[in-house]
Order: C-alpha cells, then sequence, then structure tokens
C-alpha cells in the first residue's frame, strides 16, 4: 500500500492556501535543507549545485562572514575564527566537554552554555547554528522566490532538554516558525518508509559527524511510532578521525604545534577514513608547521584503532532492543543513516548483529532531511490529511533531586510524546515554607551523575507540619521534546512554573535582542514580513474554519453558528487591509468564538475512531 | 466523552483485566491520530491547547492500560480495594520467606546461568500471580485479594530491576 499521499501543489484544495515550509538537518559536520516539490521531498542545492552545506562558519570582523565550503576552505589559515562542529557545543557547559581543548578555538563559558571567543567576541554556539540557519532559510526563499511558512528542524534522538531549547533558539534566532523539532533516525524513517511503503519493525542506526542515536520504529499505515531510542550525543564520525589522526602522531612521533596544525591533520585524517571506505590502503599525507607527515594506513589499523568506537554504538543498540523487548530477528530492516555509516566495518558489525543485510539505499546524508521535508509539508497544510503521523518519545528519563542527592524519576524514557505526570512531595521540616525544586534528566541514580536542567522554588506554602504539605510536580513534555514543570501546593492553591527556558536556553528578550542586533533587516521588509504572515495565517484560520464547518455543522446552534460567521466575515475584511495587528487580533477572537466548537468536534472524532472500529469488527 | 472519564470508557474496552492487546494497541493509534496536536496546527490557539490536554490523557490511559501491573492496581482502586503501596505492606509470610530466598540467591549468583535460572524462577512466580489477579478480577471478583496479588508483584518487579542491574554489574552490555 501507499504509505503516504501527497497532493501536487495544483491539487490541493486551493492552490493559494499552499505554504512553503521546508526540513533542515542542522548536522555536527553538515547541514541540507529540503522541501517537497511535485509531490516529492527534494534537497534544495545552492547557486553552485551543492546540497550539502558544511556546517562551518568563518567569523571575518566587522560582521563579515564566510559559510560553508568556503569557511571549510580558510579553516587552516584561520582556525581560531573558523567554527566547526557546533552542534556539539549546543546547550553545553566547559564541564561537559572533555575535548574542549584540542578544539582549534577557543571557548569559555557564557550565560547558560559556553561561548566561542572570536574576533568579533565571544559568540554563542546558538548564535552560530543560527547563522547556518539562516544561510539555508535564505536558500529556500530563493529557490521558491517566496516567504517560508515554516521549518521543521532535526535533532538527535538522543539529545536532552537543554540541546533541544538551543536549537528552538537557534531557529528563531534565524527567523524560522518552528514547526516542530523531530528526531533525526525517526525523520530518516519517514523518508525510508514513504519510498519503501514499509510495515513492520524497523531499527535506525545514525551515526552522524558529532551524535549517534538508534531509534527501534513500528510502521503501519502512515502512523511512525517510536518504541525506543537510545544514543550518545557526543559520539560521531569526528571521533573516528580523532583518532586516526593521533595515531598518525603516534606512529611518526611528531605534535601538533597550532589550531591550524590540528586543523590540517584533523582534515587529512577524515580525508584517508572516506578512502578507505574504498580502498584497502591509503597514505595520510598532511602539511605541519614543521614540515610534510606521511603514514601508511590500511583498513584493518584503522578498524582495531577505532573499534572501541563501534563497541559503544552496538552497546547503544542492545540497550535500546532490551527496552523495545524484541530479539535482533523480530526487526524486518536496518536502515543505515549519517555519512559515517559508509565505513566497511559500521555496516558489517551491524548487519551481522541483527543478523540481516543493513539497507543503505538512501542516501546517507540526504535521508534526514528528506524526511524533515515531508513532516514539515504535512504540518504546513499542504499534505492531504490522516495519512502520516508521528508518535515519538522521551530519550532520558526526567526526574527530581530528593533527600541525600538522589533521582525521583517521575517520566521514564521512552514515553511517547506528549507526555504529562504528576509525583506528589511533602515537606521536610515542621513550618518549612519553601521547597527547592531541582530538575535532572538522564538514567542514574545520582543526581551529581544526570544532567541539571533547571532550579526553581515554591515559595510561600502556609506553615504546617513536616509531610504535611502535599505538593504535586507536574511535568509535561510536548510534541517538540520540551518540558515545562508546574509545582502547586494541593491545600493552599501556591503555585510555581519553570519552562525549562530561562536557567539553560535564552530568554525571549534575550532572542528579541540578538534578532534585533544580528538579522535585523529594513524596518519595512520586517513590517511587510509581519503582514504576509499575519494574512497567512488569517487565511489558514478561515480554511480551518470552514472545513470544520463542513463536517460539523450540526453540533451547532442557530446563535452559535451566527457568531462564527460573524467572527469569521470581520477576519475577511482585515486580511483584505493593511493592519497586521488588527488580523491578529480577528484571528485571535476567531480562536476564541470556535473554542467551544471545536471541543465538540474533538469529542465526536474520539467517539467516531471507536465506533468507526467496532462496524469494521461486525 | 470527557477528559475525566475513565481509562476504559475512554478507548471503548469492557472494564476488565484481561484485554487485547493488539486490539488496545490499534485503539490507541486511533485515538491518537484524532487528538494528536500535528493533526491541529493552524486552527487556533485553543484548539492547539485542547487537542494537547486530550493527547496527554490518551497516553496516560494507554500507559496504564497496556501494563497489566498498572491496569490490575487501577482497577483494584476503582472496585475499592486501593493498593496504597506506601502504607500497606502486608504480605502473607510464605512470599516474605520466598522473597528472602530470592535475595540471598541473588546476592550469591556470579554465573549467567545461576542468574538465568533465578529469572526463570521469579517470572514463573510472576506468571502465576498475575494469574490470580486475572481470576480475583474477571472470574469471582474478589478486589481485596487481587489487591494483595498486586502488592506482591510490585515487589517482584522491583526484584526483576535488581536482577537486570546485577546482571549489568557482572557482564557490562
Amino acid at each position: 500500500m501507499a504509505l503516504l499521499q501527497i497532493s501536487e501543489p495544483g491539487q490541493s484544495p486551493d492552490p493559494h492556501q499552499r505554504r512553503i515550509a521546508v526540513g533542515i538537518d542542522l548536522g555536527t559536520t553538515h547541514s541540507l535543507v529540503a522541501a517537497v516539490r511535485h509531490g516529492l521531498p527534494e534537497c534544495l542545492p545552492d547557486d553552485g549545485g551543492r546540497v550539502i552545506l558544511p556546517s562551518v562558519v568563518r567569523v571575518m570582523g566587522e560582521g563579515r562572514r564566510q559559510y560553508g565550503a568556503e569557511a571549510l576552505a580558510a579553516a587552516a589559515e584561520d582556525p581560531s575564527n573558523t567554527i566547526a562542529s557546533v552542534k556539539r557545543l549546543m546547550g553545553r557547559r566547559l564541564a561537559d566537554l572533555p575535548n574542549a581543548a584540542s578544539l582549534p578555538y577557543t571557548l569559555e563559558d557564557g550565560p547558560g552554555m559556553v561561548t566561542v571567543l572570536t574576533r568579533e567576541g565571544p559568540k554563542s554556539p546558538v548564535e552560530i547554528s543560527a547563522e547556518i540557519l539562516a544561510v539555508l532559510r535564505q536558500r529556500a526563499e530563493d529557490t521558491f522566490d517566496d516567504l517560508l511558512y515554516g521549518a521543521v528542524i532535526t535533532v538527535p534522538a538522543y539529545f536532552d532538554d537543554a540541546q533541544r531549547q538551543a536549537t528552538k533558539d537557534a531557529a528563531e534566532l534565524a527567523g524560522l516558525k518552528v514547526l516542530r523539532l523531530i528526531n533525526e533516525p525517526t525523520a530518516a524513517a519517514i523518508a525510508y518508509g514513504l519510498d519503501h511503503g514499509s510495515e513492520g519493525l524497523y531499527a535506525v542506526y545514525d551515526l552522524g559527524g558529532g551524535t549517534f542515536d538508534v531509534s527501534v520504529l513500528r510502521l503501519s499505515k502512515g502512523v511512525f511510532e517510536v518504541v525506543a531510542t537510545g544514543g550518545d550525543a557526543a559520539l560521531g564520525g569526528d571521533d573516528f578521525d580523532r583518532l586516526l589522526a593521533d595515531w598518525a602522531l603516534g606512529q611518526t612521533g611528531r605534535a601538533t604545534r597550532s589550531a591550524a596544525d590540528r586543523q590540517r591533520l584533523h582534515a587529512a585524517a577524515r580525508r584517508a577514513k572516506e578512502r578507505l571506505s574504498d580502498l584497502t590502503q591509503t597514505e595520510l599525507r598532511c602539511e605541519l608547521d614543521d614540515g610534510p607527515l606521511s603514514v601508511t594506513v590500511t583498513r584493518d589499523n584503522f578498524e582495531q584503532l577505532t573499534k572501541p568506537l563501534l563497541d559503544r554504538t552496538v552497546s547503544v543498540v542492545r540497550r535500546v532492543m532490551r527496552d523495545a523487548q524484541l530479539q535482533p530477528d523480530e526487526v524486518q530492516g536496518v536502515v543505515m543513516v549519517g555519512g559515517a555509516t559508509r565505513m566497511p566495518a559500521v555496516r558489517q558489525r551491524v548487519g551481522q548483529w541483527f543478523g540481516q543485510p543493513v539497507l543503505t539505499n538512501l542516501n546517507p546524508d540526504e535521508v534526514v532531511a528528506l524526511g524533515a521535508a515531508v513532516q514539515a509539508n504535512a504540518l504546513a497544510g499542504n499534505a492531504q490529511d490522516g495519512e502520516l503521523l508521528l508518535l515519538d518519545v522521551i530519550p532520558l528519563s526526567l526526574g527530581l533531586e530528593t533527600m541525600g542527592g538522589l533521582v525521583e524519576r517521575i517520566v521514564e524514557r521512552n514515553a511517547t510524546l506528549p507526555v504529562a505526570k504528576a509525583q506528589d512531595f511533602t515537606t521536610f521540616k515542621d513550618g518549612q515554607t519553601a521547597l527547592a525544586l531541582h530538575v535532572v534528566q538522564g538514567e542514574r541514580e545520582l543526581v551529581s551523575e544526570c544532567r541539571s536542567l533547571a532550579r526553581f522554588e515554591l515559595r510561600g506554602i502556609p506553615p504546617m507540619a513536616a509531610g504535611a504539605a502535599r505538593i504535586r510536580v507536574t511535568f509535561q513534555i510536548d510534541a517538540d521534546g520540551l518540558l515545562s514543570v508546574q509545582a502547586r501546593e494541593q491545600s493552599s492553591g501556591v503555585e510555581a512554573a519553570v519552562s525549562v527556558k530561562p536557567s539553560y536556553g535564552l530568554n525571549d528578550e534575550q532572542v528579541a535582542t540578538m534578532l534585533r542586533d544580528g538579522f535585523a533587516s529594513a524596518q519595512s521588509d520586517m513590517d511587510a514580513r509581519k503582514l504576509r504572515e499575519a494574512r497567512l495565517e488569517g487565511d489558514r484560520m478561515l480554511a480551518a474554519t470552514e472545513t470544520a464547518l463542513r463536517a460539523d455543522a450540526d453540533l451547532l446552534q442557530p446563535r452559535e453558528r451566527e457568531g462564527i460567521d460573524g467572527l469569521m466575515h470581520a477576519l475577511r475584511e482585515h486580511i483584505t487591509g493593511a493592519d497586521a495587528d488588527a488580523i491578529d487580533a480577528a484571528v485571535k477572537a476567531l480562536a476564541r468564538g470556535t473554542e467551544a466548537f471545536a471541543g465538540a468536534r474533538m469529542n465526536r472524532s474520539i467517539q467516531q475512531a471507536l465506533t468507526g472500529r467496532s462496524v469494521e469488527q461486525l | 466523552m470527557n477528559l475525566a472519564s475513565d481509562d476504559f470508557s475512554l478507548f471503548g474496552l469492557p472494564e476488565r483485566y484481561r484485554l487485547d492487546r493488539a486490539e488496545l494497541d490499534a485503539r490507541w493509534k486511533r485515538l491518537a491520530a484524532q487528538v494528536h496536536p500535528d493533526r491541529h496546527i493552524g486552527q487556533g490557539a485553543a484548539t492547539q491547547a485542547q487537542s494537547m490536554q486530550w493527547a496527554l490523557r490518551v497516553n496516560e490511559a494507554y500507559r496504564r492500560l497496556r501494563d497489566p501491573l498498572r491496569r490490575a492496581a487501577y482497577l483494584c482502586d476503582r472496585r475499592g480495594a486501593p493498593i496504597e503501596a506506601e502504607s500497606n505492606t502486608h504480605m502473607c509470610t510464605a512470599f516474605l520467606m520466598e522473597q528472602m530466598q530470592w535475595r540471598e540467591a541473588l546476592d550469591d549468583a556470579d554465573s549467567a546461568d545461576g542468574i538465568d535460572r533465578l529469572h526463570t524462577e521469579v517470572q514463573t512466580r510472576q506468571k502465576g500471580l498475575f494469574e490470580t489477579v486475572a481470576r480475583a478480577l474477571d472470574d469471582t471478583p474478589d478486589a481485596a485479594r487481587a489487591a494483595e496479588a498486586v502488592r506482591s508483584l510490585m515487589f517482584v518487579a522491583r526484584f526483576l530491576q535488581d536482577i537486570e542491574r546485577r546482571r549489568d554489574a557482572l557482564f557490562p552490555l
């Protein structure tokens, strides 16, 4: 059966309603943007016909930049201002980065996460990522000669909350409306499922430049259900390069003397690694400050050297399969994603573990962006309803610190999103009026071994005997995998809430400031964009309401119907005008006015979902 | 049907312990497909918020219904025999003795075979307890008896985790 149906642009209900939505794979070593055109997802090339943008930004002073291949080419001459692999720094502090010293640029702890010290001063990884995203956004807008409606951005499945939040901040900073953050292996599965109309259980082994993920998915009738996921957010092809580079130094008794040296050697190691995917032996050659370096490396040498890395990935595969309660032979196919899966040893080892040849028929560099584009197209409302649904999971357990530095788990890993869970806590001392809450993420039992996400306090608890207060803490994780936490003392109703954002990501004000500073276009452009977006939103809301009325108008009393018609009429009037704020207000009014109707429709659709089933059974 | 409906009504399933897992999964997917926030994009903030509440509720009910232990505890609670795991630690003496023997066996186990044997033994016991729960909830209604078996099963579940931890410690993945 066809897994997904995507209408031709010309066949969508109203051609003017078609929105340009893209999928972006923001990778450690390279990034891509893809969109659905002519019914199929494709990666968008730049002017030179290249789809891959190396994730490298060179800060040249006075706001000037080089990006991608140009920046990469300049890396050796200006290493401390050429920032590569910035994804490894997202949402991270210096203490999280054991290899910081071997990076060619200088890091220091900044607000929330590390910053890179450039000739233009400290730059946050969020800003650098935003610049890469802005290049891709520009590429897409040039391709379509139109504004983007929004984007789906992919993140490693194993990214924690801080890394996800940082990615979302970067996208907003780049002026992108984030339709959804989705997990890279899930995106790959979409592209794969779309291509093959597959059903059943699939494992996705995704070894990228700097991150590693494994997901097991159940595919059925357009539903992509993630059963379990796991990974290592600091393991990727880069690490294979680094091992090979260190080995070459050891073999020749040489040392690197500068950041530029390290950069050149690392690049040479990567090229040698890539050649070893086709050859059984190659020369690793590199020009260092104190003369040329040349060493012969065989595929055997390389595989021996990097076996511990491969072992680490197989351990993760085992754990994910155990979480999924599956045996290797229950898996129908193993999809390989990420450039690093071109290494023959990786394919062979993974195939051996699953007892079947791995699937490599889609380009491992492009498959994530392609899948994201399909989801973006669906979320923009261009695809036909009901054909694609992602049911993803949270990769790492979430909990709170309790007495003695122990973690009380609230949400277990692999829970399907969205998920909310509440747990009651109480006070430790008589008359205690405040409670310090420390939110952590990870699988270990000690707080010190988990990632600290946020600290906040619940104050104003009425004095009571120890153990008498009932403090309900609710964790809610949305479909992007982002967490918010709320605490409420049940008897007094005292509340405190935190979206984990302020402690690790940027707050809204910071984003707004950076937007003004970094990406300020002329005020008139901004105004035109705002009006255009308000109209799009208004059109969309009208279309959604019309669809709802066509299907379920019988749920409304005549007076309710009149009210909704009036609000729609008002919105239509404003859309033809040029006042963006008035359009926004009319959209909001219509949303409020249809709230009860939406609730009644939701009820009906649930009833139908169930009764439809029983009818089929008879 | 509303957000406060019980799990069984929400899924349109009879309120009993024994259930058809494939049927439950199919119903979950149908419901999830209706209420997921992705299905209501562009319909305004209010609709988004409602769909989020429904999606959370549907997933919560699914997690509870698909887990035999949590499903049993939920039924006991609804039939007036709450589990109250923290305050009610009553278990029959025979089961307490058995627990102590298992603990000792786990402490002594140092081979994969030994751990496998203990694992099989505990799983057999677990299966028997689940059968007791099924009978006491579905056949000859006795919620108190079911609740006692659930409390034993909660211990068994924790002990099975301890076995896995011991296995990981002896034979790291």
